[in-house]
C-alpha cells in the first residue's frame, strides 16, 4: 500500500488566512448569485401575472393616454431586462411596494409580523432538536430493531401527515375537548397589550415586563403550534441523525474507543456524537429554515399573526406585491440560514479550521 | 413433495454463486430484492396501501355508494352512520364517495406532476453530470436557485400568478419538484461517468447524448424512481396544502384538501367533516413513504448483504 | 511459562443473505509472553481471530470455541462490565490506519488520556497529562506537548500510529494484538514503528500477536507464526524454521516472495488446492492429522 499521509502540508499563516477569506468570499459570491436567481424568479411571477398592474390602478374605463402614462410611471414601457435591474434595486433598497391590502409599504408589514413567527419557530425547533437527535442517536443504536422501527414510524407519520389537518385535530382535542392549551392567536383578548413590544416576541416581552400572567397565557397559545412544528422537525431531524449515526458506528475510531474500554454509552454520546455534530448543524438549519413553510399552513389554523399567515392573506387577495414580498424575505431567510451554518461548520469542525 | 424438491431447485437456481447467465444473474438478483422487500413488513404495507389507492381510484364509480357532487340538504352533516359510513357534509354530499372519488383526484395530481418534473430532473441532472464544467455550473445553480425557496412557499407563488385551479397547481408544484430529481441524478452520473464500461461505448463511437439516453438514463433510473417515491407525499400534502388555502382544486371537486377546509367550519360539533379526508391523506402518503423508504433500503449498496 | 491465552477450537461464522458463511473455523493456539505472528491472504480470517479474542466482532457473528480464555478467564462467558474492564487495560488492539482509528475531532492526547481515565487509573489533571506525555516519549515522539493539542488530522500516518500505540499501552496491557500495523504507512517508517513496538513488548513482558498479510514482515519479528487458510490453521512453525515449513500453502507462500540471493525471471504463482480446506495441517514441523 502506498504511503498517504495524514499531514496537511505545511500551510503559513499568511496563505492559510488568505484562503479562508477566498473560500469565504465564494460562498458569499454563491450566495448572491442564488438570492439574484430567487429575485429573478419573483421577477418573472410578477410578469406572468395575467392581471395588468397598470389597468388594476387607472380601471378598465380610463382614457388611453391615461393608461399609457401610468404603464410609464410604473416602467412596464421599458424592456424587461431594465425593469429587472430597476426591480433589483428597488428590492435592494428594502422597497418592494406597497400591499393592496393593508396600504402599507410591504417591507413595514412583514417586520411588524416577523417575529410572530420567528418566536414559533425557534421553539418549534427547540422542541424537534431536544427529542429528534436522541431519538435518531437511540434508532441508530437498536438498528432494525423495535426501537428503530418505532422511530421509524414516528417520523414516517410526520412526513406523512397534512400539518394544517393534525393542526385542527390539535386544536379538536387539546382546546376543545380537554382544554390544556389556549385556543387561536397568541393571547387571550384580556391579555393583549399589557407587556410593551420590545422584541415582537410576546415570551420575551412578557418576561422583560415580568408580566407573568401574560407570559403564562401567551405559553398556552404557542405550546400547540410550537409543539406541531417540533413535530415535524423531529421526523426530519431523528431521521438524519439516524442515518448520520449509523456512519459513524461503523467507522474504525469506534472500535478503537471499545478496545480501550470506554464504555458503550460513552463510546455513542461522545465519541460518535461529537463527530455527527458538524452536518448537524447543517441539518438542524436547514429544519428551521424550512418551519417557515410549515409555519404558513400552522399559522392559517391557529391565526398567529404571522409572516405565514400575512402571506396567505395577501395570496386571497391577490395582493402581489406583498405575495412577492414575503417570498423574498423568506427566500432571504433560508439563505441567511445556509450561511450561518456554513460559518458554524467552520467554527465547528477541526478540519475545516 | 415433489413439489418442494422443485422450488427448492429454483431456488438454487436462482441463488448460484456461479450463474450460467446474464439473465439468471439478474433473476437471482431480483429474487433476492424481492425476498430481502418482502421481509420489510413496513415496505409492503405501504405497497398496499398504493395498490389500494390505484384500485379505489379506477373503480371508483363502481363502488362509491352516492354520486360524490349530489346535494341533499335535509341530510347535510349527518354523523357517520349506517345509511351513511362516514357522514356528510355541510350540503349532504355523502364523505366516503367524496373521498373515494377524490383518490382519483390525488392520483390525477400525483402523476401528472411525476410525468413532468421526473423527465426534467432526470434529463438536467444527467447532462449536467455528462458534461460537466460549466454546463455542470449552469444547471446546478439553477437548480440550486430553486431549492433554496421552501416548496410550498414558491408553488404558493406560482400558482397566484397563475390563478387557482387544479392544473395550475399541478404545473406549480412540478416547477418545485425536479430539481430534487436533478441532484440525485447528476450524483448517479458523476460516479458512472467514469466507468469502464462507459469508455468503452464512448471508444466504440457512440454521440454523447446516445450515451446519456441510451446508457446513463436507465442506470439513473432506479434512484430517481426512489427519490420520486419518496416525494409523493411531499406532492400530496403541498397539492393538499394548496387545495386546504383554496388555491387548488376548486368546489364542487372532491378534493381532500379543500374537503378539511370547508370542515373547518364545523370542527367543533361535526368533527367527522374535517378529520375523514385528513385521514385519507395521511393512509395514502404514509403508503408512498413507507414504500419508498423500502425501495432506498433495498438500493443502498451500505445495506446490501449485510 | 503460563499461557496468556488460549484458544482451543475456535469458529466463527457470519450470518448472511445466503445463510451462514464460516470465517474462521477450528483454530487453536496458546500464547505466553511471546511474540506470535498470523500470517494470512486477505480474507482468510487473521482480523476476525484478533476481534473474535477481544469480542469486537458484530452480532451477525456466531462465535463458539471450546476454550478461549485470558488467564484463565472465559473471555465468552464476560458479562460486559467485566469485558470493559478488560479491554484496553489486559488486552488491547493496534489496528490498521491511524487515519481511520483515531476519532477525529477529539485531539489525541485527551483520546490517550482516555484510556486512563476510563479505568479510573493514572489520577487527574497534572499527573495524568504527565504521564500521557511520558507514553509519548516513550514512543519516541520529540514533540509530545505539540502532539497532545494536535488533532489526528495535523499528524503523519507514522505519528498517528505511535500515538495509537501509546493509546494502547499507556494502561500497561498484558497482551497486545496488533492487526496489520504498519501495511497502511510509508515503507520508510514500517522499521520504526516495528521496532518501537518490539522494544516497547519485550520490555514489559507482554504478550504480542502480530497479525499480517507480510510473511518476511512477521518471520525476523516473532516467535511463532501460524499460517492460515481459509479460516484454518494449516502450519504452526517456529520462526527461524519457516524455510523448513511442510504445508504445500505455505511453500507456496515462501516461493511467491522474491529474493534478493536469488533472482528469479517470474515469481512463482500461489496454486491453491481445494483438499487444504480440511487436509492434513503441520505442526513444528509434524503432520498432524485431525
Amino acid at each position: 500500500m502506498t504511503e498517504r499521509s495524514l499531514a496537511a502540508p505545511p500551510r503559513l499563516l499568511g496563505t492559510r488566512l488568505t484562503r479562508r477569506i477566498r473560500s469565504l468570499g465564494g460562498l458569499l459570491a454563491s450566495l448572491a448569485l442564488t438570492f439574484l436567481g430567487l429575485l429573478c424568479i419573483t421577477f418573472l411571477i410578477g410578469r406572468i401575472i395575467p392581471i395588468d398592474p397598470a389597468l388594476a390602478i387607472v380601471g378598465d374605463r380610463a382614457p388611453a393616454h391615461v393608461y399609457e402614462r401610468v404603464r410609464e410611471e410604473l416602467g412596464l414601457n421599458l424592456p424587461l431586462w431594465q425593469q429587472f435591474f430597476i426591480y433589483v434595486g428597488q428590492v435592494l433598497r428594502g422597497d418592494f411596494g406597497t400591499s393592496v391590502l393593508t396600504g402599507r409599504p410591504v417591507l413595514e408589514d412583514i417586520a411588524r409580523v416577523f417575529p410572530a413567527t420567528l418566536e414559533l419557530a425557534t421553539l418549534g425547533i427547540l422542541i424537534g432538536v431536544i427529542f429528534g437527535v436522541p431519538m435518531g442517536v437511540v434508532a441508530a443504536v437498536h438498528r432494525d430493531r423495535w426501537p428503530d422501527q418505532l422511530v421509524r414510524v414516528i417520523g414516517l407519520v410526520g412526513y406523512s401527515v397534512p400539518i394544517f389537518w393534525l393542526g385542527l385535530v390539535g386544536l379538536l382535542v387539546f382546546y376543545a375537548k380537554l382544554g390544556w392549551v389556549g385556543g387561536s392567536g397568541r393571547l387571550d383578548f384580556f391579555h393583549e397589550g399589557i407587556a410593551p413590544s420590545v422584541t415582537g416576541m410576546i415570551l420575551i416581552d412578557a418576561a422583560i415586563a415580568g408580566e407573568w400572567d401574560v407570559f403564562r397565557n401567551a405559553l398556552h397559545h404557542i405550546v400547540l403550534p410550537a409543539a406541531l412544528l417540533g413535530y415535524f422537525s423531529l421526523a426530519y431531524i431523528s431521521r438524519m441523525t439516524r442515518s448520520l449515526m449509523l456512519e459513524q458506528l461503523n467507522q474504525e475510531y469506534i472500535t478503537t474507543a471499545r478496545v480501550k474500554g470506554v464504555s458503550e454509552a460513552r463510546v455513542i454520546w461522545v465519541h460518535a456524537l461529537r463527530n455527527i455534530l458538524v452536518p448537524l448543524i447543517t441539518v438542524v438549519a436547514l429544519s428551521y429554515a424550512s418551519l417557515l413553510e410549515g409555519s404558513v399552513l400552522t399559522e392559517t389554523v391557529f391565526a398567529w399573526p404571522g409572516l405565514g399567515r400575512y402571506l396567505t392573506n395577501a395570496l386571497l387577495a391577490a395582493d402581489m406585491a406583498a405575495v412577492l414580498g414575503a417570498t423574498i424575505v423568506v427566500g432571504l431567510v433560508f439563505v441567511g440560514v445556509n450561511l450561518l451554518s456554513d460559518l458554524l461548520y467552520r467554527l465547528v469542525d477541526p478540519r475545516a479550521r | 413433495m415433489s413439489e418442494t424438491l422443485s422450488t427448492a431447485g429454483w431456488r438454487a437456481w436462482l441463488l448460484s454463486e456461479r450463474p450460467q447467465s446474464a439473465l439468471q444473474a439478474r433473476l437471482g438478483q431480483a429474487w433476492l430484492s424481492w425476498n430481502a422487500f418482502q421481509r420489510n413488513r413496513l415496505a409492503m404495507l405501504g405497497l398496499a396501501l398504493i395498490l389500494l389507492l390505484v384500485l379505489v381510484a379506477a373503480f371508483a364509480p363502481w363502488i362509491s355508494p352516492y354520486e360524490p357532487n349530489v346535494q341533499n340538504l335535509r341530510l347535510r352533516l349527518q354523523p357517520p352512520g349506517a345509511a351513511h359510513w362516514l357522514g356528510t357534509d355541510e350540503l349532504g354530499r355523502d364523505i366516503l364517495s367524496r373521498i373515494i372519488h377524490g383518490a382519483r383526484i390525488t392520483l390525477y395530481i400525483v402523476t401528472l406532476v411525476v410525468v413532468i418534473a421526473a423527465p426534467i430532473g432526470l434529463l438536467v441532472g444527467t447532462v449536467a453530470g455528462y458534461f460537466g464544467g460549466w454546463v455542470d455550473a449552469v444547471l446546478m445553480r439553477l437548480t440550486d436557485i430553486f431549492l433554496a425557496f421552501p416548496r410550498l412557499i414558491l408553488a404558493l407563488a406560482f400558482v397566484a400568478a397563475l390563478g387557482p385551479g387544479i392544473d395550475n397547481a399541478v404545473i406549480a408544484i412540478a416547477i418545485t419538484a425536479w430539481p430534487a430529481y436533478a441532484r440525485v441524478a447528476r450524483a448517479e452520473t458523476l460516479t458512472l461517468r467514469r466507468s469502464d464500461f462507459i469508455a468503452a461505448v464512448r471508444i466504440q463511437g457512440a454521440g454523447a447524448f446516445r450515451i446519456i439516453g441510451r446508457h446513463i438514463m436507465p442506470l439513473c433510473l432506479p434512484s430517481v424512481i426512489v427519490r420520486v417515491t419518496l416525494d409523493m407525499a411531499g406532492i400530496i400534502l403541498t397539492a393538499a396544502g394548496l387545495g386546504f388555502l383554496g388555491l387548488g382544486a376548486q368546489p364542487p371537486a372532491p378534493e381532500w384538501g379543500a374537503m378539511i377546509s370547508t370542515g373547518r367550519a364545523y370542527l367543533l360539533d361535526q368533527w367527522w367533516v374535517a378529520t375523514i379526508p385528513g385521514l385519507a391523506i395521511c393512509l395514502v402518503s404514509l403508503g408512498f413513504n413507507l414504500l419508498g423508504d423500502g425501495l432506498r433500503d433495498l438500493l443502498d449498496p451500505k445495506r446490501r448483504g449485510g | 511459562m503460563a499461557a496468556l491465552l488460549n484458544v482451543d477450537n475456535l469458529q466463527v461464522a457470519f450470518r448472511g443473505p445466503r445463510g451462514e458463511v464460516p470465517a474462521v473455523r477450528g483454530v487453536s493456539f496458546s500464547l505466553g509472553r511471546e511474540k506470535l505472528g498470523i500470517v494470512g491472504e486477505s480474507g482468510s480470517g487473521k482480523s476476525t481471530i484478533g476481534r473474535a479474542i477481544l469480542r469486537l466482532l458484530p452480532d451477525s457473528a456466531r462465535v463458539t470455541a471450546d476454550r478461549l480464555t485470558f488467564e484463565g478467564q472465559d473471555l465468552l462467558g464476560l458479562s460486559p462490565r467485566a469485558l470493559r474492564n478488560l479491554r484496553g487495560r489486559h488486552i488491547t488492539m493496534v489496528m490498521q490506519d491511524p487515519r481511520y482509528s483515531l476519532n477525529p475531532v477529539l485531539p489525541v492526547g485527551d483520546q490517550i488520556a482516555e484510556t486512563l481515565r476510563v479505568h479510573g487509573a493514572g489520577g487527574r489533571g497534572r499527573e495524568l497529562y504527565r504521564k500521557v506525555l511520558d507514553i509519548l516519549e516513550a514512543v519516541q515522539i520529540r514533540d509530545p506537548e505539540r502532539v497532545y493539542r494536535a488533532y489526528p488530522h495535523e499528524l503523519s500516518g507514522g505519528m498517528g500510529q505511535r500515538a495509537m500505540i501509546a493509546m494502547m499501552l499507556i494502561a500497561d496491557p498484558r497482551l497486545l494484538i496488533a492487526d496489520e500495523p504498519t501495511s497502511a504507512l510509508d515503507v520508510t517508517v514500517r522499521r520504526q514503528i516495528l521496532s518501537i513496538l518490539d522494544d516497547l513488548v519485550s520490555r514489559r513482558g507482554m504478550g504480542l500477536i502480530l497479525i499480517s498479510h507480510d510473511l518476511n514482515l512477521v518471520a525476523g519479528f516473532c516467535d511463532r507464526v501460524l499460517i492460515l487458510y481459509a479460516g484454518r490453521v494449516v502450519e504452526e512453525i517456529e520462526a527461524r524454521n519457516l524455510h523448513a515449513c511442510r504445508h504445500p500453502y505455505s511453500r507456496g507462500l515462501l516461493a511467491s516472495l522474491p529474493r534478493l540471493e536469488q533472482p528469479v525471471g517470474e515469481l512463482a504463482t500461489l496454486q491453491r488446492d481445494p483438499a487444504w480446506l480440511d487436509g492434513p495441517v503441520y505442526r513444528f514441523g509434524e503432520e498432524v492429522s485431525r
